[in-house]
């Protein structure tokens, strides 16, 4: 347990010494580059705002998350229980999924005026959707037959062996894609929240240390996403080791 | 004796009117649809199982075995030709059939327990879970599992797994047990005891087996027909009666009965492969 903390905590406490080495080795003055020990006083003088902003990228995160859970999961069904469906959804998919996110912020931008969290929400929602439902697809594709059989040979409804045999099954790649999911919301969000700012969000708020020259605080907002992130992900391993834990155990 | 009988004879007339042939199939055709035009599987298939006796299926590999497992499950529907359970047209799965695969497909995260009692909340969704715990305990307890409900399949080996899957495929006591090349994974000597587990749950239980085998000793030691199919497209090529007592042990396997019986077997194999016969 102890090792488990102590390891980690090390291994940042040496990147922080480095990049604090970094900055006062080439002499950087704080416009070109802030050095660790300038973020506390960043995050001291700005404290209400980071937990203000924080929260609104965390919730705009979330729910574009669970947005992407719920769709992607849906769609994964499709595309795993039907063959047709596959084979005209896939291209369509592959396709957006490679159109840069980036260039869709302006379209969304003028499609929904103004609804700036409707438009961050659904930036997250639109670039994470895409590994679910693939996870969720190949999973239900790739089911061995028998699998099936055995409740099928009993008159279980397709649904039914979904809940039991399927939805289980692909647990383990569920939670691998979500894991790839929450950060790929994570960076949608901020997206819109950087390249549209309106004030609101941790991307705002680097956006207004760009724009006012405060290096200080864009450093600070970078941690904090990168804090954020790992809090995130962590909650994604911690859900997966309740629902998918069966499947760490059935490796070792 | 042992009667060789050649196809198309008049098979469900074995043991006269008196005993009912649980499982009927006759003249079934079948063919898959493929890529490269339809692929016939099954041409002129003809098995007949009495209530409560085991039918041994043995054949050369891809003719359709596991096709005729499908069929009496009710899982698909020959092209031509009727499956009968108790005299009734098979239409579609039913509660009274149990499967079993040579892979156990134990689902991971279940306990071995949770893997045994599944098919319980199908077909018996108001049993409570004490009784459905009973029951399974009742079949773990018979195939040498006593101790191992709690633990995970990973934590089991090969031959524990498939004593797992077996209590799973009879725990709703099932009319019918269709298995496929069960025990074809295992290693010799596992084989050999989960054959004396089978022997033992078949005194216990009221079951009728319908066992797809390549393993002829296994055939002959389990069975109480072997019946021999072609090569693909299947149709019934020879039936053997076992006719050994019920007791068997597997000493009976060394006796010259057994291997003339099985010298006949092999040789019909032979033959559904396309190969020569040998001497006649
Ligand atoms: N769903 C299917 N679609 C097309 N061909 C199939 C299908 N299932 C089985 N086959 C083919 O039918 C033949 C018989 O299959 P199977 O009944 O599994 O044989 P066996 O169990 O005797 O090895 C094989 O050549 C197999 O490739
Ligand atoms: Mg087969």
């Amino acid at each position: 347990m102890l090792y488990k903390i102590a390891v980690p905590v090390a291994s940042i406490l040496i990147f922080l010494g480095f990049w604090e080495f970094l900055v006062w080795v080439n002499g950087w003055p704080n416009y070109k580059m802030a050095s660790p020990s300038d973020l506390p006083p960043a995050f001291w003088q700005y404290k209400e705002l980071f937990l203000i902003m924080g929260w609104q990228t965390l919730w705009r995160t979330v729910v574009g998350l669970f947005l992407a859970v719920v769709f992607g999961t849906l769609l994964g069904m499709i595309i795993g229980f039907s063959r047709i469906a596959r084979d005209a959804l896939y291209p369509l998919l592959v396709g957006f999924n490679a159109v840069p996110k980036a260039t869709l912020v302006p379209v969304i931008a003028l499609l929904f005026i103004g609804q700036h969290d409707f438009n961050t929400v659904l930036m997250a929602f639109m670039i994470s959707f895409f590994p679910i439902a693939v996870s969720v697809g190949i999973g239900l594709s790739t089911l061995e037959p028998e699998y099936r059989d055995i409740l099928r040979a009993l008159g279980a409804s397709k649904f039914t062996i979904f809940r039991k045999i399927a939805l289980p099954k692909t647990l383990p790649e569920f939670f691998g894609a979500l894991k790839v999911a929450a950060t790929l919301a994570f960076i949608g969000t901020n997206l819109v929240e950087i390249v549209s700012p309106h004030g609101r969000g941790l991307g705002a708020l680097f956006k207004s240390g760009e724009t006012n020259g405060n290096y200080p605080l864009m450093f600070a907002v970078l941690i904090a996403l990168a804090v954020l992130g790992i809090v995130l992900y962590y909650a994604v391993v911690f859900l997966e080791k309740i629902f998918a834990g069966w499947a760490e155990r059935a490796q070792s | 004796m042992t009667t060789g009988r050649p196809s198309g004879g008049p098979i469900s007339e074995r043991g006269g009117d008196t005993i009912e042939n649980l499982i009927e199939i006759k003249g079934v055709k079948h063919a898959y649809a493929t890529a490269s035009g339809p692929l016939p599987v099954l041409d002129g298939l003809d098995v007949s199982v009495p209530t409560g006796t085991f039918a041994a299926v043995v054949g050369p590999s891809g003719c359709g075995k596991s096709t005729l497992t499908r069929l009496v499950a009710g899982l698909m529907k020959p092209d031509e030709g009727e499956v009968y359970l108790h005299g009734e047209r098979v239409k579609g799965p039913r509660k009274t059939v149990g499967m079993a695969f040579q892979n156990p497909v134990l689902l991971e995260w279940r306990t071995i327990m949770d893997n045994v009692i599944l098919p319980l909340e199908i077909v018996a969704p108001r049993m409570s879970r004490a009784d459905r715990e009973a029951r399974a305990m009742e079949l773990l307890d018979m195939v040498g599992l006593t101790g191992f409900e709690n633990k995970r399949p990973s934590e089991l080996s090969g031959g524990m797994r498939q004593r797992a899957s077996l209590c799973r495929s009879l725990v709703h006591k099932p009319e019918v047990l269709i298995m496929d090349e069960p025990f074809g994974a295992l290693d010799a000597f596992t084989r050999e005891d989960l054959w004396q587990t089978m022997r033992d749950l078949r005194r216990a239980e009221p079951f009728t087996t319908v066992l797809i085998t390549h393993d002829l000793r296994e055939s002959v030691f389990l069975g109480d027909q072997v019946i021999v199919l072609s090569g693909r497209p299947a149709r019934t090529q020879y039936v053997m009666d076992v006719d050994l007592p019920e007791d068997r042990t597997l000493d009976v396997l060394y006796t010259p009965k057994v291997a003339d019986m099985l010298h006949i077997l092999r040789d019909q194999i032979k033959i559904a492969q396309g190969r020569d016969g040998g001497a006649h």
